[in-house]
């Protein structure tokens, strides 16, 4: 398979994901969302986020064993780029609601308003931190 | 408990899913996002297959009264576009270019071993409790 049809193979089973998500338990799949909420744990309200996120490990294992390519790492980017930009997500997925699954996937299937600017923002100022750091920075 | 073990199974399709896309190679990732440069469109495809998916069955799940292993929907109603949302928004599309990684990427890549997912996710952790502390100065309607 080419790039884009993998890109929409795996696209297709996060959809199918987040969809036996809502449909059993009725929950939005934000990752950040989960992640943040492990944070301030409310009874009866972490374990499902605690299983999801070794879930989403232990199939980073099985990826690990069956498809190690996945893992291919050739940016460039150094350490203190990569701790800064970890502060930055973590910060701004907290203040703006949600990451790319809350707002890029499950807000946008429900074409809720919030979740479209929300994806259009952070996409767009991606976008914009790529082009600086090469064109204006030099970098890669 | 059915809903935990649910979660589990959805977190290990989620993460093939993300595996298989592209989204767990940061310099994919930043490819995706070089419109200006040598654009690499094809984590487009991500999206589409993933909204094409949810978009229905999202509609038809809302059709029951409740979800299978939970008394109520959970989903958010919130309408209000807020200043947070936007800067929070700008603030993640940020780091996200800056590094080639979103949140569940990086977790996923804690299983590969290597030392810059870990270093993001403890990152990711510092920013998420960085907002709490701003939160308590500067209480915004998120």
């Amino acid at each position: 398979m080419n790039d884009w049809m993998l890109s929409l193979f795996g696209g297709l089973c996060i959809g199918f994901a987040v969809s036996l998500m809502l449909f059993f338990n009725g929950r939005v799949t934000g990752i950040s969302g989960i992640l943040n909420g492990v944070l301030s744990p409310q009874k009866g309200d972490t374990l499902w986020r605690v299983l999801f996120l070794m879930g989403l490990i232990v199939g980073g294992l099985f990826l690990k064993m069956g498809s190690p390519q996945s893992f291919t790492d050739t940016s460039t980017r150094t350490w203190t780029q990569v701790i800064v930009a970890g502060v930055l997500v973590g910060f701004g997925t907290v203040m703006g609601s949600g990451c790319t699954s809350g707002h890029g996937v499950c807000g946008m299937s429900r074409l809720s308003m919030r979740s479209i600017l929300a994806t259009a923002a952070f996409i767009g100022a991606g976008m914009f931190v790529v082009w600086f750091l090469r064109s204006v920075l030099g970098g890669v | 408990m059915k809903s935990a073990i649910t979660a589990f199974w959805v977190g290990v399709l989620f993460a093939f899913g993300l595996g298989l896309s592209g989204m767990t190679q940061p310099q994919k990732v930043i490819g995706f996002l070089d419109v200006f440069g040598a654009w690499d469109p094809s984590l487009l495809f991500v999206m589409i297959g993933a909204v094409g998916i949810h978009f229905f069955a999202y509609r038809w799940s809302l059709k029951r009264a409740s979800p299978l292993f939970s008394a109520k929907w959970h989903v958010p109603t919130k309408q209000e576009v807020t200043s947070s949302l936007m800067v929070g928004s700008v603030v993640f599309g940020m780091g996200w270019g800056l590094a080639g990684y979103c949140p569940g990427p990086a977790v996923v890549s804690l299983a590969s071993l290597q030392t810059k997912p870990l270093v993001f996710v403890i990152s990711m952790v510092g920013g998420m409790y960085l907002y709490r502390l701003f939160d308590r100065f500067f209480p915004l309607a998120r």
